[in-house]
Protein backbone atom coordinates (compact mmCIF):
# COMPACT_ATOMS: atom_id res chain seq x y z
CA UNK A 1 0.00 0.00 0.00
CA UNK A 2 2.71 2.42 1.01
CA UNK A 3 4.58 1.82 -2.36
CA UNK A 4 1.69 2.28 -4.37
CA UNK A 5 0.99 5.73 -2.82
CA UNK A 6 4.73 6.54 -3.23
CA UNK A 7 4.46 6.09 -6.40
CA UNK A 8 1.22 7.77 -7.44
CA UNK A 9 2.76 10.90 -5.10
CA UNK A 10 5.39 10.95 -7.27
CA UNK A 11 3.43 10.84 -10.41
CA UNK A 12 1.24 13.67 -9.13
CA UNK A 13 4.38 15.65 -8.42
CA UNK A 14 5.92 15.14 -11.60
CA UNK A 15 2.49 16.45 -13.50
CA UNK A 16 2.67 19.15 -11.15
CA UNK A 17 6.12 20.31 -12.42
CA UNK A 18 4.44 20.08 -16.11
CA UNK A 19 2.27 22.39 -17.33
CA UNK A 20 -1.28 20.78 -18.60
CA UNK A 21 -1.87 20.23 -22.57
CA UNK A 22 -5.51 20.04 -21.89
CA UNK A 23 -7.63 22.86 -23.68
CA UNK A 24 -11.36 23.56 -22.19
CA UNK A 25 -13.51 25.28 -25.32
CA UNK A 26 -17.03 25.43 -24.97
CA UNK A 27 -17.18 24.82 -29.11
CA UNK A 28 -14.54 22.24 -30.42
CA UNK A 29 -12.56 23.78 -32.77
CA UNK A 30 -12.91 22.66 -36.86
CA UNK A 31 -9.87 21.13 -37.84
CA UNK A 32 -8.44 20.70 -40.96
CA UNK A 33 -5.52 19.05 -40.67
CA UNK A 34 -4.16 18.64 -44.18
CA UNK A 35 -3.82 22.49 -44.38
CA UNK A 36 -2.62 22.95 -40.85
CA UNK A 37 -5.66 25.17 -40.31
CA UNK A 38 -7.67 25.37 -36.91
CA UNK A 39 -11.09 27.65 -37.19
CA UNK A 40 -12.31 28.58 -33.33
CA UNK A 41 -16.05 29.68 -32.95
CA UNK A 42 -16.24 30.23 -30.01
CA UNK A 43 -17.47 33.59 -28.38
CA UNK A 44 -14.31 36.12 -28.28
CA UNK A 45 -13.69 37.71 -24.46
CA UNK A 46 -14.83 41.16 -26.44
CA UNK A 47 -13.85 43.29 -22.72
CA UNK A 48 -10.72 41.64 -22.33
CA UNK A 49 -9.75 42.22 -26.37
CA UNK A 50 -9.89 45.78 -25.32
CA UNK A 51 -8.06 45.60 -22.09
CA UNK A 52 -5.30 43.52 -22.70
CA UNK A 53 -4.89 42.49 -26.47
CA UNK A 54 -1.93 41.34 -26.87
CA UNK A 55 -1.88 39.34 -23.75
CA UNK A 56 -5.30 37.92 -24.55
CA UNK A 57 -4.65 37.08 -28.28
CA UNK A 58 -1.03 35.36 -27.00
CA UNK A 59 -2.93 33.42 -25.15
CA UNK A 60 -6.50 32.62 -27.28
CA UNK A 61 -3.38 31.90 -30.08
CA UNK A 62 -1.79 29.40 -27.63
CA UNK A 63 -4.83 27.60 -26.39
CA UNK A 64 -5.96 26.95 -30.16
CA UNK A 65 -2.28 25.92 -31.38
CA UNK A 66 -1.93 23.34 -28.43
CA UNK A 67 -5.38 22.05 -29.57
CA UNK A 68 -4.40 21.47 -33.01
CA UNK A 69 -0.89 20.47 -32.18
CA UNK A 70 -2.57 17.49 -29.65
CA UNK A 71 -4.40 16.10 -33.02
CA UNK A 72 -1.58 16.40 -35.20
CA UNK A 73 0.43 14.17 -32.21
CA UNK A 74 -2.14 11.47 -33.00
CA UNK A 75 -1.36 10.95 -36.77
CA UNK A 76 -0.11 7.89 -37.80
CA UNK A 77 4.13 8.38 -38.21
CA UNK A 78 6.46 7.06 -40.42
CA UNK A 79 10.35 7.34 -41.33
CA UNK A 80 11.21 8.93 -44.17
CA UNK A 81 15.01 9.68 -44.75
CA UNK A 82 15.94 8.97 -41.34
CA UNK A 83 13.15 11.83 -40.45
CA UNK A 84 10.22 10.45 -38.12
CA UNK A 85 7.37 12.25 -39.95
CA UNK A 86 3.41 12.76 -39.30
CA UNK A 87 1.15 11.55 -42.14
CA UNK A 88 -1.34 14.22 -42.98
CA UNK A 89 -4.44 13.56 -44.06
CA UNK A 90 -6.27 15.72 -47.60
CA UNK A 91 -7.15 18.81 -47.08
CA UNK A 92 -10.55 19.30 -46.68
CA UNK A 93 -10.86 22.96 -47.38
CA UNK A 94 -11.38 23.41 -51.24
CA UNK A 95 -8.49 26.27 -52.32
CA UNK A 96 -9.55 27.61 -56.13
CA UNK A 97 -6.34 26.34 -58.53
CA UNK A 98 -4.43 28.68 -60.40
CA UNK A 99 -4.54 27.70 -63.72
CA UNK A 100 -7.09 25.60 -65.42
CA UNK A 101 -6.86 21.69 -65.41
CA UNK A 102 -4.79 20.19 -68.28
CA UNK A 103 -6.03 19.64 -71.12
CA UNK A 104 -5.45 16.40 -73.04
CA UNK A 105 -3.26 17.61 -76.26
CA UNK A 106 -5.04 16.42 -79.93
CA UNK A 107 -3.03 14.16 -81.73
CA UNK A 108 -0.85 15.44 -84.86
CA UNK A 109 -1.53 14.19 -88.11
CA UNK A 110 1.70 11.58 -88.09
CA UNK A 111 0.63 10.69 -84.33
CA UNK A 112 -3.23 9.71 -86.01
CA UNK A 113 -1.68 8.02 -88.86
CA UNK A 114 0.88 5.82 -86.70
CA UNK A 115 -1.31 4.91 -84.41
CA UNK A 116 -3.96 3.32 -87.21
CA UNK A 117 -1.17 1.73 -88.91
CA UNK A 118 0.49 0.36 -85.62
CA UNK A 119 3.84 2.44 -86.33
CA UNK A 120 6.04 2.58 -83.47
CA UNK A 121 9.01 4.95 -83.59
CA UNK A 122 12.30 3.05 -83.68
CA UNK A 123 15.08 4.42 -81.18
CA UNK A 124 17.90 5.36 -83.87
CA UNK A 125 21.86 5.56 -82.12
CA UNK A 126 23.27 9.47 -82.77
CA UNK A 127 26.91 8.46 -84.36
CA UNK A 128 27.02 5.90 -87.89
CA UNK A 129 30.50 4.56 -88.67
CA UNK A 130 31.86 5.16 -92.07
CA UNK A 131 33.78 3.27 -93.80
CA UNK A 132 35.78 5.85 -95.97
CA UNK A 133 36.56 8.47 -93.55
CA UNK A 134 36.99 5.90 -90.71
CA UNK A 135 34.63 8.21 -88.44
CA UNK A 136 31.82 8.38 -86.83
CA UNK A 137 29.47 10.89 -88.23
CA UNK A 138 26.59 12.01 -85.98
CA UNK A 139 22.64 11.71 -87.44
CA UNK A 140 22.32 15.28 -85.64
CA UNK A 141 23.90 18.04 -82.71
CA UNK A 142 27.40 18.79 -81.86
CA UNK A 143 29.92 18.79 -85.03
CA UNK A 144 27.20 16.64 -87.64
CA UNK A 145 27.66 19.95 -90.28
CA UNK A 146 31.73 19.28 -89.93
CA UNK A 147 32.07 15.85 -90.10
CA UNK A 148 29.18 15.02 -92.67
CA UNK A 149 31.35 17.79 -95.23
CA UNK A 150 33.94 15.39 -94.52
CA UNK A 151 32.38 12.18 -95.12
CA UNK A 152 29.84 13.88 -98.13
CA UNK A 153 34.02 15.06 -99.75
CA UNK A 154 32.72 13.97 -103.44
CA UNK A 155 29.09 13.42 -104.19
CA UNK A 156 28.56 10.89 -107.15
CA UNK A 157 26.36 12.14 -110.45
CA UNK A 158 23.97 9.62 -110.34
CA UNK A 159 23.03 7.93 -113.91
CA UNK A 160 20.52 10.42 -115.82
CA UNK A 161 21.33 13.35 -114.17
CA UNK A 162 22.93 16.27 -116.19
CA UNK A 163 26.75 16.04 -115.30
CA UNK A 164 27.17 20.11 -115.28
CA UNK A 165 24.03 19.61 -112.18
CA UNK A 166 25.99 21.01 -108.56
CA UNK A 167 25.14 18.12 -106.69
CA UNK A 168 26.05 20.33 -103.60
CA UNK A 169 23.53 22.46 -104.26
CA UNK A 170 20.99 20.10 -104.69
CA UNK A 171 21.56 18.43 -101.61
CA UNK A 172 21.39 22.00 -99.74
CA UNK A 173 18.04 23.36 -101.07
CA UNK A 174 16.94 19.78 -100.85
CA UNK A 175 17.45 20.34 -97.18
CA UNK A 176 16.02 23.86 -97.10
CA UNK A 177 12.87 22.29 -98.92
CA UNK A 178 12.34 19.19 -96.20
CA UNK A 179 13.03 22.01 -93.37
CA UNK A 180 10.01 24.49 -94.95
CA UNK A 181 8.21 21.67 -95.60
CA UNK A 182 8.18 20.51 -91.81
CA UNK A 183 7.31 23.93 -90.77
CA UNK A 184 4.40 24.19 -92.33
CA UNK A 185 3.50 21.06 -91.33
CA UNK A 186 4.19 21.92 -87.72
CA UNK A 187 2.58 24.90 -88.10
CA UNK A 188 -0.67 23.21 -89.69
CA UNK A 189 -1.47 21.16 -86.84
CA UNK A 190 -0.87 23.66 -84.10
CA UNK A 191 -3.84 25.28 -86.07
CA UNK A 192 -5.55 22.09 -86.20
CA UNK A 193 -4.89 21.86 -82.08
CA UNK A 194 -6.14 25.52 -81.55
CA UNK A 195 -9.00 24.65 -83.95
CA UNK A 196 -8.22 27.93 -86.11
CA UNK A 197 -9.34 27.63 -89.76
CA UNK A 198 -6.69 28.21 -92.27
CA UNK A 199 -7.32 28.09 -96.16
CA UNK A 200 -5.69 25.42 -98.25
CA UNK A 201 -4.35 28.30 -100.57
CA UNK A 202 -3.91 31.66 -100.44
CA UNK A 203 -3.31 33.61 -97.00
CA UNK A 204 -5.29 33.32 -93.94
CA UNK A 205 -7.80 36.40 -93.83
CA UNK A 206 -7.54 38.33 -91.06
CA UNK A 207 -9.95 40.84 -89.34
CA UNK A 208 -7.78 44.17 -89.31
CA UNK A 209 -4.86 43.26 -91.50
CA UNK A 210 -1.80 45.85 -91.47
CA UNK A 211 -0.27 47.34 -94.46
CA UNK A 212 3.10 44.51 -94.86
CA UNK A 213 -0.29 42.14 -94.99
CA UNK A 214 -2.00 43.56 -97.56
CA UNK A 215 1.25 43.65 -99.77
CA UNK A 216 2.44 40.25 -99.18
CA UNK A 217 -0.94 39.03 -100.11
CA UNK A 218 -1.36 41.86 -103.28
CA UNK A 219 2.23 40.24 -104.70
CA UNK A 220 1.19 36.24 -103.65
CA UNK A 221 -2.10 37.35 -105.48
CA UNK A 222 -0.02 38.78 -108.85
CA UNK A 223 2.33 36.08 -109.11
CA UNK A 224 -0.12 32.95 -109.16
CA UNK A 225 -1.09 32.86 -112.61
CA UNK A 226 0.71 30.39 -115.09
CA UNK A 227 2.53 32.67 -116.60
CA UNK A 228 4.00 33.82 -113.05
CA UNK A 229 2.59 37.50 -113.01
CA UNK A 230 4.35 38.22 -116.28
CA UNK A 231 1.43 39.54 -117.91
CA UNK A 232 -0.58 40.85 -115.16
CA UNK A 233 -1.81 44.61 -115.74
CA UNK A 234 -0.78 46.85 -113.42
CA UNK A 235 -2.21 49.83 -111.25
CA UNK A 236 -0.83 53.45 -112.09
CA UNK A 237 1.47 53.52 -108.86
CA UNK A 238 2.03 49.78 -108.42
CA UNK A 239 5.57 48.45 -108.28
CA UNK A 240 6.87 46.37 -110.24
CA UNK A 241 8.50 43.36 -108.71
CA UNK A 242 12.32 41.64 -109.47
CA UNK A 243 11.75 38.64 -111.30
CA UNK A 244 12.76 36.17 -109.20
CA UNK A 245 11.45 37.54 -106.18
CA UNK A 246 8.33 35.45 -105.01
CA UNK A 247 8.41 32.21 -107.49
CA UNK A 248 11.85 31.86 -109.26
CA UNK A 249 11.91 30.62 -112.65
CA UNK A 250 13.64 27.39 -113.18
CA UNK A 251 15.85 27.28 -116.59
CA UNK A 252 16.02 24.37 -118.38
CA UNK A 253 19.69 24.39 -120.18
CA UNK A 254 19.00 22.30 -123.04
CA UNK A 255 22.31 20.68 -124.17
CA UNK A 256 21.96 18.70 -127.23
CA UNK A 257 21.88 22.00 -129.04
CA UNK A 258 25.23 23.21 -128.25
CA UNK A 259 28.16 22.13 -130.22
CA UNK A 260 31.44 21.04 -128.56
CA UNK A 261 33.11 23.70 -130.22
CA UNK A 262 31.26 27.15 -129.30
CA UNK A 263 30.72 24.92 -125.62
CA UNK A 264 34.95 25.25 -125.67
CA UNK A 265 34.72 28.92 -126.72
CA UNK A 266 32.60 29.93 -124.01
CA UNK A 267 33.82 28.37 -121.33
CA UNK A 268 37.01 29.99 -122.73
CA UNK A 269 35.74 33.51 -122.76
CA UNK A 270 35.00 32.80 -118.90
CA UNK A 271 38.18 31.91 -118.42
CA UNK A 272 40.03 34.65 -120.14
CA UNK A 273 37.59 37.57 -118.22
CA UNK A 274 38.42 36.52 -114.95
CA UNK A 275 42.01 35.53 -115.27
CA UNK A 276 42.97 37.71 -117.97
CA UNK A 277 41.90 41.49 -115.95
CA UNK A 278 43.47 44.17 -116.70
CA UNK A 279 43.65 46.93 -114.26
CA UNK A 280 40.66 49.61 -114.98
CA UNK A 281 42.38 53.04 -115.62
CA UNK A 282 40.93 55.93 -114.50
CA UNK A 283 42.19 58.58 -117.25
CA UNK A 284 40.36 61.93 -115.19
CA UNK A 285 42.45 60.83 -112.09
CA UNK A 286 45.72 59.84 -114.04
CA UNK A 287 45.96 63.31 -116.07
CA UNK A 288 45.21 65.13 -112.89
CA UNK A 289 47.80 62.96 -111.22
CA UNK A 290 50.52 64.40 -114.15
CA UNK A 291 49.13 67.86 -114.06
CA UNK A 292 49.57 67.92 -110.15
CA UNK A 293 53.08 67.02 -110.26
CA UNK A 294 54.07 68.59 -113.08
CA UNK A 295 52.87 71.78 -110.87
CA UNK A 296 54.97 71.29 -108.22
CA UNK A 297 58.08 69.94 -110.06
CA UNK B 1 9.43 16.50 -73.26
CA UNK B 2 5.82 16.92 -74.25
CA UNK B 3 5.31 19.61 -76.99
CA UNK B 4 4.80 23.46 -76.71
CA UNK B 5 1.66 24.50 -78.75
CA UNK B 6 3.32 27.79 -79.82
CA UNK B 7 4.23 29.82 -83.05
CA UNK B 8 7.49 30.92 -82.31
CA UNK B 9 9.85 27.66 -81.26
CA UNK B 10 11.78 28.46 -78.49
CA UNK B 11 15.36 28.70 -79.57
CA UNK B 12 17.29 27.79 -76.37
CA UNK B 13 16.81 24.39 -74.56
CA UNK B 14 16.65 26.76 -71.23
CA UNK B 15 14.04 28.74 -72.66
CA UNK B 16 11.88 25.51 -73.73
CA UNK B 17 11.83 24.15 -70.12
CA UNK B 18 11.23 27.60 -68.35
CA UNK B 19 8.08 27.67 -70.86
CA UNK B 20 7.07 24.20 -70.11
CA UNK B 21 7.04 25.00 -66.55
CA UNK B 22 4.54 27.36 -66.77
CA UNK B 23 1.84 25.25 -68.30
CA UNK B 24 -0.86 23.87 -66.24
CA UNK B 25 -0.05 20.86 -64.31
CA UNK B 26 -2.13 17.98 -62.37
CA UNK B 27 -0.66 18.83 -58.99
CA UNK B 28 0.12 22.27 -58.66
CA UNK B 29 3.01 24.32 -57.23
CA UNK B 30 3.40 27.02 -54.79
CA UNK B 31 1.33 30.26 -55.93
CA UNK B 32 3.79 32.87 -56.94
CA UNK B 33 3.27 36.23 -55.13
CA UNK B 34 3.88 39.84 -56.52
CA UNK B 35 3.90 43.22 -54.57
CA UNK B 36 3.32 46.28 -56.55
CA UNK B 37 3.09 49.71 -55.07
CA UNK B 38 0.40 52.06 -56.44
CA UNK B 39 0.49 55.97 -57.09
CA UNK B 40 1.96 56.61 -53.14
CA UNK B 41 3.65 54.65 -51.30
CA UNK B 42 3.88 54.76 -47.33
CA UNK B 43 6.07 53.40 -44.54
CA UNK B 44 3.65 51.24 -43.27
CA UNK B 45 3.11 49.18 -46.75
CA UNK B 46 6.85 49.31 -47.41
CA UNK B 47 7.60 47.74 -43.96
CA UNK B 48 4.43 45.58 -45.26
CA UNK B 49 5.36 44.17 -48.66
CA UNK B 50 8.70 43.69 -47.80
CA UNK B 51 8.00 41.49 -44.26
CA UNK B 52 5.10 39.45 -46.55
CA UNK B 53 8.33 39.06 -49.26
CA UNK B 54 10.13 37.53 -46.82
CA UNK B 55 7.86 35.35 -45.71
CA UNK B 56 7.07 34.26 -48.96
CA UNK B 57 10.40 33.91 -50.13
CA UNK B 58 11.43 33.20 -52.87
CA UNK B 59 7.96 32.18 -54.42
CA UNK B 60 7.63 35.99 -54.62
CA UNK B 61 8.61 38.87 -56.97
CA UNK B 62 8.69 42.70 -55.30
CA UNK B 63 8.22 45.45 -58.07
CA UNK B 64 9.77 48.37 -56.63
CA UNK B 65 8.48 51.16 -59.37
CA UNK B 66 5.23 52.90 -58.10
CA UNK B 67 2.47 52.56 -61.07
CA UNK B 68 -0.66 54.44 -61.90
CA UNK B 69 -3.00 51.81 -61.23
CA UNK B 70 -6.56 51.14 -59.57
CA UNK B 71 -7.36 47.62 -59.50
CA UNK B 72 -10.99 48.36 -58.26
CA UNK B 73 -11.27 50.51 -61.77
CA UNK B 74 -9.61 48.99 -63.94
CA UNK B 75 -7.78 45.44 -63.04
CA UNK B 76 -6.41 44.67 -66.70
CA UNK B 77 -2.49 46.32 -66.01
CA UNK B 78 -2.20 44.07 -62.49
CA UNK B 79 -3.09 41.35 -64.80
CA UNK B 80 -1.02 41.74 -67.15
CA UNK B 81 2.07 42.38 -64.96
CA UNK B 82 1.12 39.34 -62.95
CA UNK B 83 1.11 37.06 -66.30
CA UNK B 84 4.78 38.48 -67.16
CA UNK B 85 6.14 37.19 -63.99
CA UNK B 86 3.94 34.08 -63.65
CA UNK B 87 2.35 35.25 -60.73
CA UNK B 88 -1.14 34.82 -59.40
CA UNK B 89 -1.35 35.81 -56.23
CA UNK B 90 -0.92 39.90 -55.98
CA UNK B 91 -0.51 42.40 -52.86
CA UNK B 92 -1.40 46.07 -54.22
CA UNK B 93 -0.32 48.67 -51.52
CA UNK B 94 -1.35 52.40 -52.07
CA UNK B 95 -2.25 54.94 -49.81
CA UNK B 96 -4.11 58.63 -50.61
CA UNK B 97 -6.39 60.74 -47.99
CA UNK B 98 -9.19 58.98 -48.38
CA UNK B 99 -7.46 55.21 -47.85
CA UNK B 100 -4.75 55.42 -46.23
CA UNK B 101 -2.16 52.43 -45.91
CA UNK B 102 -4.90 50.38 -47.82
CA UNK B 103 -3.64 46.82 -48.99
CA UNK B 104 -5.49 44.97 -51.73
CA UNK B 105 -4.71 41.08 -51.80
CA UNK B 106 -6.45 39.25 -54.47
CA UNK B 107 -6.08 36.11 -56.32
CA UNK B 108 -6.10 35.55 -60.25
CA UNK B 109 -7.62 32.45 -62.66
CA UNK B 110 -6.20 31.49 -65.34
CA UNK B 111 -4.74 35.03 -65.58
CA UNK B 112 -7.59 36.52 -65.02
CA UNK B 113 -9.21 38.14 -61.64
CA UNK B 114 -10.44 35.57 -59.33
CA UNK B 115 -10.82 37.62 -55.97
CA UNK B 116 -9.77 41.23 -54.67
CA UNK B 117 -10.08 42.55 -51.03
CA UNK B 118 -8.85 45.52 -49.91
CA UNK B 119 -7.83 45.94 -46.28
CA UNK B 120 -7.06 49.36 -44.79
CA UNK B 121 -3.49 48.49 -42.34
CA UNK B 122 -4.18 50.70 -38.97
CA UNK B 123 -1.31 49.13 -36.48
CA UNK B 124 1.46 47.03 -38.23
CA UNK B 125 4.44 45.90 -36.52
CA UNK B 126 7.29 44.46 -38.15
CA UNK B 127 9.55 41.22 -37.49
CA UNK B 128 12.09 43.76 -36.29
CA UNK B 129 10.41 44.95 -33.90
CA UNK B 130 10.63 41.50 -32.42
CA UNK B 131 13.55 38.73 -31.66
CA UNK B 132 12.28 35.34 -32.02
CA UNK B 133 13.34 34.15 -35.38
CA UNK B 134 12.27 30.88 -37.95
CA UNK B 135 13.99 29.41 -40.71
CA UNK B 136 12.93 30.36 -44.19
CA UNK B 137 10.60 28.47 -46.23
CA UNK B 138 8.63 27.21 -42.52
CA UNK B 139 4.64 25.78 -43.55
CA UNK B 140 2.46 27.55 -40.89
CA UNK B 141 -0.56 26.47 -38.90
CA UNK B 142 -3.42 28.91 -39.81
CA UNK B 143 -5.72 29.58 -36.90
CA UNK B 144 -8.74 31.68 -37.43
CA UNK B 145 -10.53 32.79 -34.14
CA UNK B 146 -13.49 34.20 -33.70
CA UNK B 147 -17.81 32.94 -34.72
CA UNK B 148 -17.77 35.74 -37.75
CA UNK B 149 -15.63 34.01 -39.50
CA UNK B 150 -18.27 31.31 -40.27
CA UNK B 151 -21.26 33.76 -39.72
CA UNK B 152 -20.83 35.67 -42.57
CA UNK B 153 -20.93 35.00 -45.63
CA UNK B 154 -17.89 38.03 -47.42
CA UNK B 155 -16.20 36.63 -44.06
CA UNK B 156 -15.72 32.92 -45.03
CA UNK B 157 -14.51 34.25 -48.57
CA UNK B 158 -11.81 36.28 -46.91
CA UNK B 159 -10.51 33.21 -45.21
CA UNK B 160 -10.38 31.40 -48.24
CA UNK B 161 -8.36 33.58 -49.88
CA UNK B 162 -6.00 34.23 -46.45
CA UNK B 163 -5.51 30.47 -46.44
CA UNK B 164 -4.58 30.16 -50.41
CA UNK B 165 -1.82 33.12 -49.54
CA UNK B 166 -0.26 32.08 -46.36
CA UNK B 167 -0.70 28.63 -46.94
CA UNK B 168 2.46 27.73 -48.50
CA UNK B 169 3.19 24.24 -50.03
CA UNK B 170 0.99 21.14 -49.99
CA UNK B 171 2.18 18.77 -48.08
CA UNK B 172 1.93 14.70 -47.54
CA UNK B 173 3.61 14.57 -43.99
CA UNK B 174 5.02 16.86 -41.56
CA UNK B 175 7.77 16.76 -39.49
CA UNK B 176 6.72 17.57 -36.25
CA UNK B 177 9.59 19.42 -34.46
CA UNK B 178 9.16 21.33 -37.60
CA UNK B 179 6.21 23.19 -36.86
CA UNK B 180 7.28 26.35 -36.08
CA UNK B 181 5.24 29.36 -36.98
CA UNK B 182 1.40 30.02 -36.12
CA UNK B 183 -0.06 32.88 -37.43
CA UNK B 184 -3.33 33.39 -36.09
CA UNK B 185 -6.46 35.47 -37.28
CA UNK B 186 -9.22 37.09 -35.83
CA UNK B 187 -12.25 38.70 -36.97
CA UNK B 188 -14.24 41.18 -35.03
CA UNK B 189 -16.71 43.56 -35.94
CA UNK B 190 -14.61 46.39 -36.38
CA UNK B 191 -11.09 44.87 -37.60
CA UNK B 192 -9.14 41.62 -38.60
CA UNK B 193 -6.32 40.98 -36.46
CA UNK B 194 -3.53 39.06 -37.63
CA UNK B 195 -0.80 38.17 -35.10
CA UNK B 196 2.05 35.57 -35.84
CA UNK B 197 4.20 33.16 -33.29
CA UNK B 198 7.04 31.20 -33.17
CA UNK B 199 6.10 27.66 -31.44
CA UNK B 200 8.22 26.61 -28.94
CA UNK B 201 7.61 22.60 -27.46
CA UNK B 202 7.80 22.27 -23.58
CA UNK B 203 7.90 19.19 -22.45
CA UNK B 204 5.02 17.74 -20.44
CA UNK B 205 3.81 15.16 -17.94
CA UNK B 206 1.70 13.60 -21.39
CA UNK B 207 3.32 12.46 -24.73
CA UNK B 208 2.00 15.57 -25.71
CA UNK B 209 4.18 18.54 -26.25
CA UNK B 210 3.41 21.68 -24.12
CA UNK B 211 2.88 24.90 -26.70
CA UNK B 212 3.96 27.80 -25.52
CA UNK B 213 4.15 31.00 -27.88
CA UNK B 214 6.55 33.51 -28.44
CA UNK B 215 5.79 37.28 -30.40
CA UNK B 216 6.95 36.41 -33.92
CA UNK B 217 5.57 39.58 -36.10
CA UNK B 218 4.51 40.66 -38.62
CA UNK B 219 1.22 42.12 -36.39
CA UNK B 220 -1.05 43.53 -38.73
CA UNK B 221 -4.64 45.03 -37.32
CA UNK B 222 -6.96 46.30 -40.47
CA UNK B 223 -9.90 46.92 -41.61
CA UNK B 224 -11.77 45.51 -44.27
CA UNK B 225 -13.18 47.72 -46.85
CA UNK B 226 -13.62 46.77 -50.50
CA UNK B 227 -14.06 43.55 -51.90
CA UNK B 228 -14.99 42.09 -55.26
CA UNK B 229 -15.41 38.44 -55.62
CA UNK B 230 -15.87 35.52 -58.06
CA UNK B 231 -18.75 34.70 -59.25
CA UNK B 232 -20.52 31.23 -58.18
CA UNK B 233 -19.57 29.15 -61.60
CA UNK B 234 -16.20 30.87 -62.03
CA UNK B 235 -15.23 29.52 -58.66
CA UNK B 236 -16.76 26.34 -59.57
CA UNK B 237 -14.76 25.78 -62.68
CA UNK B 238 -11.59 27.57 -60.57
CA UNK B 239 -11.92 24.96 -57.89
CA UNK B 240 -12.23 21.90 -60.11
CA UNK B 241 -9.72 18.76 -59.75
CA UNK B 242 -8.55 17.20 -62.80
CA UNK B 243 -9.62 13.72 -62.71
CA UNK B 244 -5.96 12.51 -62.27
CA UNK B 245 -5.98 14.07 -58.83
CA UNK B 246 -8.36 12.59 -57.34
CA UNK B 247 -7.97 10.00 -55.15
CA UNK B 248 -10.11 6.80 -56.07
CA UNK B 249 -11.23 4.64 -53.11
CA UNK B 250 -10.49 1.16 -53.28
CA UNK B 251 -13.78 -0.72 -53.56
CA UNK B 252 -14.32 -4.01 -51.55
CA UNK B 253 -12.15 -2.81 -48.85
CA UNK B 254 -13.85 -1.84 -45.60
CA UNK B 255 -12.84 -1.49 -41.98
CA UNK B 256 -15.18 -2.32 -39.33
CA UNK B 257 -15.39 -0.59 -35.81
CA UNK B 258 -12.60 -2.51 -33.99
CA UNK B 259 -9.82 -2.14 -36.23
CA UNK B 260 -9.65 -5.14 -38.56
CA UNK B 261 -9.82 -4.40 -42.81
CA UNK B 262 -12.49 -6.69 -44.81
CA UNK B 263 -12.07 -7.37 -48.35
CA UNK B 264 -14.19 -8.91 -50.86
CA UNK B 265 -13.08 -11.30 -52.95
CA UNK B 266 -14.84 -12.50 -56.57
CA UNK B 267 -14.74 -16.05 -57.10
CA UNK B 268 -16.03 -17.66 -59.74
CA UNK B 269 -18.92 -20.51 -60.27
CA UNK B 270 -17.40 -23.69 -58.49
CA UNK B 271 -18.09 -26.87 -59.86
CA UNK B 272 -19.94 -28.81 -57.86
CA UNK B 273 -19.92 -32.26 -59.31
CA UNK B 274 -16.36 -32.27 -59.67
CA UNK B 275 -15.16 -31.81 -56.20
CA UNK B 276 -12.85 -33.92 -54.98
CA UNK B 277 -14.46 -36.34 -51.94
CA UNK B 278 -13.47 -39.47 -49.89
CA UNK B 279 -12.75 -42.12 -52.29
CA UNK B 280 -14.90 -44.92 -51.85
CA UNK B 281 -13.80 -47.66 -53.90
CA UNK B 282 -17.02 -49.66 -54.51
CA UNK B 283 -18.29 -46.36 -56.14
CA UNK B 284 -15.83 -46.25 -58.62
CA UNK B 285 -16.72 -46.67 -62.22
CA UNK B 286 -15.85 -50.10 -63.36
CA UNK B 287 -14.03 -50.28 -67.26
CA UNK B 288 -17.26 -51.42 -69.03
CA UNK B 289 -19.10 -48.58 -67.19
CA UNK B 290 -16.55 -45.84 -68.37
CA UNK B 291 -16.79 -47.07 -72.17
CA UNK B 292 -20.51 -46.65 -72.32
CA UNK B 293 -20.28 -43.63 -70.69
CA UNK B 294 -17.82 -42.48 -73.47
CA UNK B 295 -20.31 -43.99 -76.41
CA UNK B 296 -23.41 -41.91 -74.64
CA UNK B 297 -20.50 -38.76 -74.65
CA UNK B 298 -19.48 -39.11 -78.59
CA UNK B 299 -23.56 -39.58 -79.35
CA UNK B 300 -24.10 -36.52 -77.93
Amino acid sequence: MDILEDILQKEAKKSEKYKTTDVEKNVELELDLGNLLALDTNDLNLQELKSHKEKYLLNLARDNTQLLLNKLWDLPSERREDIVVAKLPAGTLRLPREKPCPKPKPLTKWQEYALEKGIKKKKKTNAVWDDIVQKWIPRFGYKKAELERQKDWVLEVPGNADPMEDQFAKKAEKKKEKVSKNEFQRLRNIAKAKKIKVPKEGLPSVANPSSDLLNTAAKVARVSTASLGKFQPKLPKEKTLKENVIAPKRVKRDHSKISSIDEKSSHLKIIDSILGKKPKLDIEKAVNRQVFQEQHE
Amino acid sequence: MPSLQRVQKPTTRKGKKILLAKEPKVFEDVKKKLFLTGRKASEVLRNCSKDLYKLSKPHAVILSRKNDILPFENIVPVENLCRNNDASLFFFSTTNKKRPNSLTIGRLFDGRLLDMVEFCINDYKSFDQFTASIPAETKPCLVFSGELWEQSQELAKVKSLLVDVFRGEVIDAVRLQGLEHVIMFTATNDNILMRSYQIQLKKSSTKLPRVELENLGPHIDMVLKRTKFASEDLMKRACRTPQEAKSKPKKNVSKDALGTTHGRIHMGKQKVGTIQTRKMKGLKKTAAEKRVARKSKKAN
